[in-house]
């Protein structure tokens, strides 16, 4: 009766000691076990330790209740809001145009091209002459260059790092370049420095069918659909035949590239004969495709750096 | 280039509409940027003379005007324009006619007067922006006729982007003859008869330098009346094209320029002295041009001029003095070919961008001069009468652009375009293009025509074909080349590495500009000079940046702006310095300010401190360079807070720095941490090679000490590890106290030392020893006590 009201295992232990300890009502009665007659004993001897049985019996199966009733209780203390947030600090994220040149040299490293780097303030031979572009050339209007005192520029395109690349090496190249270039022109769609990637690879055999190929599987898997793509005739100095590449869009075709085969006078200029190798050549404007990725509809938002805007990109 | 569709249609005219024209210009690489329509929907405008003009008797500004528009009867109209006057013909809107976004045209009674319609200005009938005046058209228009009849109102304005090699598509006649190859229409240009020569008046025409000006064709035409208004067709041709009306005669050299591309100039005649002179500039020679400009000419530009001076720069523009005005009576008309390469960057160095310039710079057919002379001449004579002298010519046929045989073999095709083209379809291409051929022995030798400047290699002919066959219609392969490996790029690898690094302590990326305000390189105080844009966009963008630190400060600025209260971010890139030569050099830098933690439960709001941005910078540093290799000491940097600026080593070199921002800069000052370093002496070098792990167990001893403030814990550890022998593994500080108990200007550093050799377990007595030794070296060399 006792045992079963111990509603705590500090009181049930109280009554252990009352009943098993040392001065224990049962240890006692075990005690004066030898006052009785010799006849008494063995019968009182066997009571007492039946009752003791029995008290140690009820007091375990009442520790085993309690205990099991304290740790429920323990349990239900430490029941916590699982909803708070966790502590620490998130990962922060890398800048879209990053993530886009990241997404972009991962397809292109899947068929084996390399990604180099050239500078950024370049001489008027690599950005323009040997690309086939001489002086006054009509094609230099289209690139509204920043000059420097000592006739220096600041690249308006990525294409001269092909030649750096490939006067210093030997044919076959597969390597994309992206980086930084410039251009003397800023409105709301254009800001006097944006990004590109060029692309290059000569080799003996490469052709108009296969940059075609390549270009369309690019764009389909880095816009993560199938689109309808057109290649149009168009002219930069350094690649004959010439192509812009545009999607459709919503509102029309979206130009999204600029392509064509490695211009001869180009290769001589690196020295790399014309007719042993051909050559295929591509470059991109990754704010564009950025855009058009990630549904940007202000280019001027990826320089300003508003961490709200930023905060958007998490990888 | 922009032009009126039906003029295009006029010259060759494909069963096609609209829609598949511009996309079959489009797909051939003359690429349409825009339709629009010519002018607004509209109907019941007629050509009418206004017969008499009287004063409205209840309005000062308006008048009662009788107008005829070939009706039995007048018809009696209000007008408010001040141009109004009895005899001039202009375009009445009758009544029940619709102008744009109006609707029907009522009879109005204006201050009492009954209007039966309406005499339009340009803008009121989008012919044009003037909306003063009403339109004043020529005395040939005839009285009654529908504007419809004049004009097409239903035309389109098409807007090509051409790209710099196709000068042979700056004309009605240039893109009317792609339009026929690409429809398989056989295309006859126009002809023009001869002008009647009627009087015997010549010009000697002098050249200095027949390479520069092969061919220099020159005609006076004499008692022309160059007052007469030009006729509404014309100048709705030009209006299409976006060129404005200016008089008769230049009106004339304008059209004629579109149609058939060749670019003219009208000279008065009278306000020329002795022989036209075609050459260069002489010392000192200025020139007034026709936009009222006036400079001193520079050596190579070529000139025309007369025994007076300079008259024009040739194939820019004319001069001011010697410019046709309507009272003109004798026109001298030229109408030469310019060597593309005398003109090419000539009219930017004024500043100059002319319609002329633009044609000459790309090449002009060097066969159109007499055509287009021919042309002008009778328009002229049809519209302004006059007699007219015979064509004085200088030319010298060797100096002219030569046909340059190109030889195409046909395996280049494939070689190029991965795909064969026919035989047949390549003979009949060219034969459409006007490039003459001839197949032999697997090659076509061919012959390109004159107005075709851009073909002159084998792979030119190339892309002919493959523009003609169609681009979509080239089937798709994928590259076929030999696999190798590279070594990768340690660069770009390891900024990629230290990408990450950073954003995993909760740093944004950002991209600045690469051209900064030359005043922000003052942050930094070395001996660098600036390296200044000679054309910026503006004077705050014009000198490339010798840090990142300037764009992370604007960066701060903008957000901390934005109410944004705790910023971490960094930037890659090149920065550039000018020591002797200019060094482009790509660096990391990064920016720290506000809390340690983004605000949440169960951690309390710390500000930032040197400490924090040490932590991320070791993190940086330690993943990519052995630490013995490194050393970090107090930095003199003057951007950097004296007492909390370190300056980073590489194997004894400076690599970078880190710190706080010197409290001088900036608003946020007090809270704003920075490091930048070179990412080249980054590169990850270390092949990790393993050392084995000791089996004996270890043993720890922690100790309290007092010390000055003054030592610094790199001291103290330098002469623990003197004292300690090898068998320290490891040394951590793990308290820093100052407070009760410590006295001031003093602290209490508690440090953890653990010991372990490779080969045997220690013993108590070796520990105490050494525990020993390290204490009595603090106290002789720092004065450190044990704390009690």
């Amino acid at each position: 009766m006792e045992i079963n009201a111990a509603d705590n295992l500090i009181r049930l232990e109280q009554i252990r000691v009352d009943y098993l300890g040392k001065k224990g009502q049962l240890t006692q009665q075990l005690k004066q076990l030898g006052q009785l007659p010799v006849a008494e004993r063995p019968q009182a001897g066997k009571l007492i330790n039946l009752a003791k049985v029995a008290v140690q019996t009820a007091l375990e199966a009442r520790k085993t209740v309690l205990e099991s009733e304290h740790l429920k209780e323990q349990i239900k203390a430490a029941q916590l809001d699982i909803t708070l947030p966790g502590r620490g600090n998130q990962r922060a994220g890398l800048h879209p145009i990053t993530l886009t040149l990241q997404r972009i040299e991962s397809l292109f490293r899947q068929i084996g091209f390399a990604v180099v780097a050239g500078p950024e303030v370049e001489d008027d031979y690599h950005n323009f002459e040997a690309l086939n572009i001489p002086a006054h050339h009509p094609a230099r209007a289209m690139h509204d260059t920043f000059y420097f005192p000592d006739g220096r520029l600041l690249r308006t395109h990525t294409s001269s790092v092909q030649i750096r690349i490939m006067e210093n090496n030997d044919p076959p190249f597969r390597f994309i370049a992206p980086g930084r270039v410039y251009r003397r022109d800023s409105d709301m769609t254009h800001t006097p420095m944006f990004h590109q990637v060029e692309g290059l690879l000569i080799d003996e055999s490469a052709t108009f069918a296969e940059l075609k190929g390549m270009l369309i599987q690019f764009l389909e898997i880095f816009f993560e659909k199938e689109l309808k793509i057109r290649f149009r005739p168009s002219y930069f100095p350094f690649t004959e035949p010439s192509a812009e590449v545009d999607i459709l869009g919503e509102r029309g075709w979206l130009e999204v590239l600029g392509c064509g085969m490695v211009h001869p006078n180009v290769l001589k200029n690196v020295a790399v004969d014309p007719e042993k190798y051909t050559g295929l050549a591509f470059g991109m404007g990754v704010e564009r495709l950025a855009m058009l990725y990630y549904g940007v509809d202000d280019l001027r938002l990826f320089f300003d750096n508003d961490l709200r805007f930023l905060k958007q990109f998490h990888c | 280039m922009k032009f009126s569709e039906t003029w295009l249609r006029e010259f060759v005219n494909p069963a096609i509409s609209t829609a598949a024209l511009t996309h079959q210009l489009t797909t051939a690489g003359l690429e349409v940027d825009a339709v629009l329509p010519a002018c607004p929907a509209m109907n019941g405008l007629v050509v009418a003379e206004v017969k008499c003009v009287s004063k409205h008797p209840h309005a000062d500004k308006l008048h009662i005007c009788q107008v005829d528009c070939g009706a039995s009867d007048l018809v009696s109209v209000v007008c408010g324009a001040t141009n109004v006057r009895a005899g001039m013909r202009t375009i009445l809107a009758k009544v029940g006619a619709t102008l744009p976004e109006k609707s029907k045209l009522e009879a109005i009674s204006l201050k009492g007067v009954i209007s039966n319609g309406m005499l339009c200005s340009a803008s009121e009938i989008g012919l044009g922006d003037d909306h003063d005046d009403i339109m004043e058209l020529s005395p040939y228009e005839p009285i009654g006729k529908p504007l419809s009849e004049i004009i097409d109102l239903n035309d389109n304005i098409i807007e090509l982007s051409l790209t710099p090699n196709r000068g042979d598509c700056l004309s009605i006649k240039g893109i009317a003859r792609e339009v026929a190859v690409l429809n398989n229409i056989h295309f006859k240009p126009p002809e023009f008869e001869l002008a009647t020569i009627n009087t015997t008046a010549r010009r000697t025409i002098k050249s200095a330098t027949v390479a520069a000006c092969p061919r220099y064709l020159g005609r006076i035409i004499e008692n022309v009346d160059a007052t007469v208004k030009t006729p509404l067709w014309l100048t709705e041709r030009l209006r299409l094209s976006g060129i404005r009306s200016i008089s008769i005669v230049v009106d004339i050299t304008n059209f004629v320029m579109l149609e058939l591309g060749q670019p003219l100039h009208a000279f008065d005649n009278s306000l020329l002295t002795g022989d036209i002179e075609i050459r260069f500039p002489k010392e000192k020679e200025s020139i007034k041009l026709l936009n009222e400009s006036e400079f001193e000419i520079k050596p190579g530009t070529l000139l025309i001029a007369d025994e007076s001076g300079p008259l024009a720069l040739a194939g820019i523009m004319g001069g001011y003095n010697s410019a046709v005005s309507m009272r003109s009576k004798n026109i001298f008309l030229e109408s030469a070919f310019f060597t593309p390469w005398i003109i090419l960057g000539k009219a930017r160095q004024y500043g100059l961008h002319t319609d002329s310039s633009h044609r000459f710079e790309r090449g002009v057919d060097p066969q159109l001069q007499s055509i287009a002379l021919e042309r002008a001449t009778r328009l002229l004579v049809q519209y302004c009468g006059g007699q007219v002298a015979p064509v004085v010519e200088v030319l010298s046929e060797a100096d002219l652009p030569k046909n340059k045989p190109v030889i195409l073999r046909k395996t280049q095709i494939k070689r190029v375009l991965g795909v064969e083209l026919e035989e047949q379809f390549i003979k009949d291409t060219f034969l459409k293009l006007g490039i003459e051929s001839n197949y032999d022995n697997y090659q076509f030798v061919t012959n390109t025509p004159p107005h075709r400047f851009d073909i002159n290699t084998e792979v030119d002919l190339i892309e002919e074909l493959a523009r003609i066959h169609g681009y979509d219609a080239i089937f798709v392969s994928t590259p076929q080349c030999k696999l190798t490996m590279q070594s990768p790029n340690k660069e770009h690898e390891t900024i990629e590495h230290l990408r990450q690094i950073l954003i995993n302590r909760d740093y944004y990326e950002v991209i600045n500009y690469s051209f900064i305000d030359p005043d922000e390189n003052k942050l930094l105080n070395n001996k660098d000079k600036n390296f200044i844009l000679a054309n910026p966009i503006a004077p705050e963008l014009s000198a490339m940046r010798r840090c990142l630190l300037p764009g992370l400060l604007n960066t701060l600025r903008y957000n901390v702006n934005r109410q944004q209260e705790r910023i971490r971010i960094f930037e890659t890139g090149l920065v550039f310095e000018v020591c002797n030569n200019l060094k482009q050099v790509p660096h990391i830098g990064g920016l720290l300010y506000g809390n340690v933690d983004k605000k949440q439960w169960g951690k309390k709001d710390i500000l930032c401190d040197f400490y924090d941005i040490k932590g991320d910078v070791e993190a940086l540093l330690y993943a990519m360079i052995a630490p013995d290799r490194l050393e970090m000491r107090a930095s003199q940097a003057s951007m950097l807070h004296p007492g909390q600026a370190v300056d980073v080593l590489i194997d004894g070199v400076e690599v970078g720095y880190f710190g706080c921002l010197h409290p001088k800069i900036g608003a946020h000052a007090n809270n704003v941490y920075i490091f930048e370093f070179e990412i080249k002496s980054l590169i990850q070098d270390r092949q990790v090679k393993y050392q084995a792990i000791s089996q004996y167990p270890s043993v720890k001893r922690d100790i309290a000490i007092i010390l000055d403030e003054t030592v610094t814990l790199a001291e103290l550890i330098k002469s623990i590890k003197i004292d300690s022998s090898t068998l320290l593994s490891d040394l951590q500080l793990f308290d820093v106290y100052r407070g009760v108990g410590i006295k001031k200007g003093q602290k209490s550093l508690a440090l953890g030392l653990t010991f372990q050799a490779t080969s045997s377990t220690l013993n108590d007595k070796e520990i105490e020893a050494i525990m020993a030794k390290v204490i009595d070296g603090l106290y002789k060399n720092f004065g450190a006590k044990l704390r009690e």
